[in-house]
């Protein structure tokens, strides 16, 4: 019995936070397709009910027996503007409804895959799912929606763009609190087990589970206790951190996919915070020896440590996927939403430290006057960093209506709050209403 | 089925044989023990062997009870998971 490895295991799911983030089932829907998208819905609540119908129950009893947190158990499905069929005037509406309610009866914490993926252009059935996103998002409560807009091997949709930055505006008119459930990617991946931008991609199979873990506590501590470590050894520290998590991801996907009798997808190595005290990826960077977050040095922080977790990662779990990397949602971070409202980190700086880390310009809280153009312009700003840099981008901004710079809005629990941030006041509407698509870059053509 | 037990509080007379007495009243086997002072904490580690037709929510409850009564915190869990964080 080695009692030092025992302490250090319970100290870190106690003490500093360690947790399994998601469980993660993907779904197929390939095989409910019908003609008419009505029926589907229904054929839709009947596949994940049976097949998600043990999901909660079986991550409850390893969290019971193996004494570390789940914290959520979701779904993730085909993208739905897939799944028009043959129907000309596609209800897609129905099916996020039908969606909620099954999720709502196998208890999971959200469903993802209210998705279209557009990088190379619309189908009629796409342009419907984006343009009921408004209505889809304000009649359900557990259905994440996403729309991948650019991919490095097809380049940017740029109508699609422009048509995203009135959607998020339309969707935020509603209730702001519904655009926390849309993120617009480029290079998104299929097998993504984190929220909002997770959907089951049609190259596979028609069940598994994923995980992803977290740990930013636990990577914190690791490196408050060395505070004149060189970087190599900082390194090394997060790599051993890293793999000890990802083993938790491992371990805990492998049992729940054996229980439920389903193949063992991937783990997300991933860094995720919440705005619990000691569990923040900036708090891990002020750490590293930055004032706060935003600081010079910031971004170069960031890319050590998420390059270090990968690596650390890569190891400790037989399949790697999802986004793998840090996050940074400033109204789910404590230490982020602290240096967003003294006014020391900015969108601009966001941006850049989004070309070394996992995903993008997220859970940000944007003046509600905002033009669509705008929010269109960001997307495309996101977009070209992950096109160009072989890298999955997103944004999730969140338009309050009535409110500006210096105001706050409080999402609650888990998804914290978030003060209104600057925006550049300049016009970007001329370029984002040319219209069209931006090639893709030079280096995408390998073959 | 075994498992790591933990109990972890305040140093007092008594504490190993409140929860060993508990352990054979269940019919939980101790494999190994190892106890320590740490910092002023009474701090217990035990691998254990449940019965094969133990209750392990049943043993889990009866032992957090125990915990509470003489003020420790007892915690359990199936020792796979120690494995997997640690060994190759």
């Amino acid at each position: 019995m080695e009692s030092n490895q025992i302490k250090e295991t319970i100290e870190m799911i106690s003490e500093e936070n360690l947790d399994i983030r998601t469980i993660t089932m993907g779904i197929s829907l390939l095989d409910c397709i019908t003609g008419d998208t009505s029926t589907t819905a229904a054929r839709i609540y009947d596949k994940i009910t049976a097949k998600a119908a043990n999901l909660v129950a079986v991550a409850d009893a390893i969290e019971n027996e193996f004494g570390i947190p789940i914290v959520n158990k979701r779904i993730s499905v085909t993208p739905v503007a897939l799944l028009a069929g043959s129907d000309p005037k596609p209800n897609f509406p129905a099916i996020a409804q039908a969606m909620d309610r099954a999720a709502k009866a196998v208890q999971v914490d959200l469903i993802g895959g209210y998705s279209a993926t557009v990088q190379a252009g619309c189908t009629p059935a796409d342009v419907a799912l984006i343009n009921s996103l408004p209505e889809a998002l304000a009649t359900t409560e557990r259905v994440c929606a996403s729309v991948n807009v650019g991919a490095t091997r097809s380049g940017l949709n740029m109508d699609a763009v422009k048509l995203m930055g009135q959607v998020v505006k339309d969707v935020s008119a509603i209730d702001p609190v519904n655009a926390m459930k849309l993120v617009i990617f480029a290079n998104a991946v299929e097998d993504n087990p984190f929220m909002a931008g997770a959907f089951w991609g049609v190259s596979e199979g028609d069940m598994a589970i994923n995980t992803g873990v977290s740990g930013p506590g636990v990577v914190q501590r690791a490196l408050a206790d060395q505070p004149h470590a060189t970087f190599e050894q900082v390194c090394e520290q997060i790599k051993q951190t890293a793999f000890k998590v990802s083993r938790m991801g491992q371990f805990v996907g492998k049992v729940a996919a054996e229980r439920l009798g389903v193949p063992f997808n991937i783990v997300d190595l991933s860094l995720a915070p919440t705005p619990a005290r000691n569990d923040s990826v900036a708090q891990i960077l002020e750490t590293l020896g930055l004032s706060h977050v935003g600081t010079p040095g910031t971004t170069a922080a960031l890319a050590l440590l998420n390059d270090a977790v990968k690596k650390g990662g890569i190891m400790a779990a037989e399949k790697v996927g999802g986004l793998s990397g840090a996050f940074i949602p400033v109204s789910e971070d404590a230490n982020m939403i602290a240096a967003a409202a003294a006014g020391q980190i900015t969108i601009e700086k966001l941006e850049a430290m989004t070309a070394v880390c996992s995903v993008g310009l997220d859970m940000i809280a944007i003046p509600g006057k905002t033009p669509a153009t705008t929010i269109s312009g960001m997307i495309a700003d996101e977009a070209a960093i992950g096109i160009v840099n072989n890298k999955t981008t997103a944004v999730r901004v969140i338009p309050v209506p009535g409110k500006d710079v210096g105001e706050t809005i409080e999402f609650g629990g888990l998804f914290g709050r978030a003060p209104i941030m600057a925006v550049n006041d300049g016009d970007a509407s001329v370029f984002v209403n040319r219209g069209g698509q931006i090639p893709a870059p030079i280096h995408s053509f390998k073959n | 089925m075994q498992v790591i037990i933990t109990v972890i509080g305040t140093d007092k007379v008594g504490i190993i044989a409140a929860v060993t007495t508990k352990l054979a009243a269940l019919d939980v086997n101790i494999l190994d023990v190892s106890q320590t002072i740490m910092r002023g904490a009474f701090t217990m580690m035990l691998l254990a062997q449940l019965p094969a037709e133990a209750d392990f929510t049943a043993v889990k409850t009866q032992l957090q009870d125990l915990g509470a009564d003489i003020g420790v915190e007892v915690k359990i869990a199936r020792q796979e998971i120690f494995d997997a964080m640690h060994k190759l």
